[in-house]
């Protein structure tokens, strides 16, 4: 039910930005796999996307993992050691956020489009939670906010990009052919769980023509899966089993390595 | 073979998890210490977040107090009334390190406390023990006698009230001293994730004037209750105790504390203490670097509450 509300809210949205006279099937795309399971023996997975396009066109996929507050904090030399100081909240911060298109995006569109539609790491845009801290320029006036958030902002994304969590891979959608197109997208082992979702942007003319969502779920599966979710809906009974388990196996190994007397 | 941490929430490989295990076992039968002070800094180098670091190795604590607990309770080495007098102090302990360790988490200032907390204790546990070693060595040179303690030196210590019998360590003193020490060794666990072995043993032989015979026992005796505790705190407040990390821990840390205890046999004490204290100076001084020196990224980000959540 969610899932076809999801669909509909972006089959409305594509169609608000749909250039006149283009219908939505310009684009036609789905994914390898529309579920990505993290079992023990998960390390990371790539899933492949195919699709089609109608006529000529860029192609611009963006696949996000579930939103969150993110607090972002800056280290500062305090009597010679490095201490969290400042510190911003952005919310609405993707947990995944990766950019694939077949050529670089300032060649597909205009930066102002880009931005309206937060296509690629460069236009990227985050609400800030509560006041900006107060930062001072060596001359001792004050920072510019819009200069604050952007630093911070800019830190946000370097981190995520460390974690592997952000990726910027562009040029890695290929046309097989006149309108045959093909991505991959990596997650890696530290992929956050829950609904993602993935875009798949027409571009003709530097304007958007068309937009595709597909969702893709990331969930714990198997022996992680329980373990987690045990943990967390019965914490109590978790930590007294954590307790047990520990008492048994310290128990076990002075019973096998007793020294024979 | 890489297996995935479902608290942790990333993937570490099974035989390295095994092989530090094990190597941190092995040095702590070798010199009879926990060893959490080693493996709390060597899983945060391998990625895992520092308060999950410090919640498992709480559980794994538990599990080499009580293999290491059962040998001295077989001989007869476990002062239970005094466990039981410092385990009321860490019990306090526990609950206030835990609940510290929760707000630190939310300000972001976690890690630095955990790091800074290593470097001062560490430092100054390296430095006696270089100190106390090298004295040693210096007597064995000189060919003297050992120095004896005097049995019974009266300090303000032995002033203070809520005296107590202690049989089994024949000791007559005020409650409050063991019941601080536990405080304080209840405290380490909560935010270190160490089972303060290295500042109990000293603190019951030196402050309380306990047998050295009956002090590891005991002293591994209350660990076991504290660092239990400190799970289930962890486990139910902060979310921070990973089991499946914890054992694979245990299993490398228990055959490694076997062979660490053969080993032990090899070396004379004050050397082992020497060594050791090397080894801890070691930590701290990489621990201390890390504080100082100018970090490559100077921003770090962390999920945030969601406003009207705890």
């Amino acid at each position: 039910m969610g899932r076809v509300a999801t669909m509909l809210g972006l089959l409305l949205i594509g169609g608000a930005s749909i250039a006149r006279g283009a219908a939505a099937q310009d684009v036609v795309a789905d994914l390898s796999h529309h579920l990505i399971a993290i079992t023990t023996e998960f390390t990371g997975t790539a899933v492949t996307l195919f699709g089609t396009i109608e006529g000529e066109g860029d192609i611009a996929i963006i696949v996000r993992g579930p939103s969150e507050p993110v607090t972002v904090r800056q280290k500062d030399r305090v009597a010679g050691i490095w201490i969290n100081s400042a510190s911003v909240t952005f919310e609405q911060v993707p947990s995944y956020y990766s950019v694939a298109a077949n050529q670089p995006l300032e060649r597909i569109a205009r930066p102002s489009v880009l931005s309206r539609h937060g296509i690629g790491l460069n236009y990227l845009r985050f609400p800030v939670r509560g006041d900006l801290p107060r930062m001072t320029l060596p001359g001792g006036e004050a920072e510019d906010p819009e200069q604050v958030t952007t630093m911070f902002r800019e830190a946000l994304i370097r981190n995520m990009q460390d974690d592997d969590l952000y990726i910027d891979d562009l040029g890695v959608v290929t046309f097989l052919g006149p309108t045959l197109f093909r991505a991959t997208v990596e997650f890696p082992a530290n992929v956050p769980t829950g609904q993602f979702t993935v875009s798949v942007y027409l571009f003709r003319d530097g304007d958007i023509v068309t937009a595709q969502t597909t969702p893709l779920v990331v969930s714990k599966i198997g022996l992680g899966a329980e373990v987690f979710d045990f943990s967390r809906r019965y914490a109590a009974a978790y930590g007294l089993v954590a307790i047990a388990v520990a008492v048994f196996f310290g128990w076990l190994a002075s019973i096998l390595f007793r020294s024979p007397r | 073979m890489q297996i995935y941490l479902p608290i942790a929430e990333m993937s570490v490989n099974l035989v390295l998890i095994l092989v530090m295990g094990g190597a941190v076992g092995f040095l702590s039968g070798m010199f009879g210490v926990g060893g959490g002070f080693l493996m709390t800094p060597l899983l945060i180098f391998i990625g895992v977040p520092p308060s999950v670091a410090v919640g498992t190795q709480a559980n794994q604590l538990v599990a080499a107090s009580v293999s290491g607990v059962l040998a001295h309770w077989r001989r007869g080495n476990v002062d239970v009334k005094m466990g039981l007098v410092m385990l009321s102090g860490s019990t306090l302990g526990t609950l206030l390190g835990v609940y510290v360790f929760g707000i630190l988490q939310r300000i972001g200032q976690i890690d630095l406390v955990i790091s800074l907390s290593y470097v001062l204790f560490l430092g100054l546990i390296a430095v006696l023990m270089l100190i106390e070693s090298l004295r040693a060595m210096q007597r064995r040179r000189r060919g003297g006698p050992t120095a004896r303690r005097k049995l019974h030196k009266h300090t303000v210590l032995h002033g203070l009230p809520l005296k107590m019998r202690f049989p089994k360590s024949r000791l007559y003193i005020s409650a409050l001293l063991p019941c601080g020490i536990g405080f304080i060794g209840g405290l380490l666990v909560a935010i270190m994730g160490i089972g303060g072995g290295f500042f109990l043993v000293p603190a019951m032989i030196y402050l309380l004037g306990m047998p050295a015979i009956a002090v590891a026992g005991t002293s591994l005796f209350q660990i076991i209750f504290t660092t239990a505790i400190a799970t289930f705190l962890q486990a139910t407040q902060n979310h921070t105790v990973d089991v499946v990390l914890a054992l694979m821990l245990l299993v490398g840390g228990v055959i490694g504390a076997q062979w660490g205890t053969r080993a032990a046999g090899v070396l004379r004490g004050e050397q082992a203490r020497a060594l050791l204290a090397a080894m801890v100076m070691v930590v701290c001084v990489a621990l201390a670097w890390d504080l100082v020196a100018t970090p490559d990224e100077p921003f770090s980000i962390s999920v945030a509450q969601t406003p009207g959540m705890r």
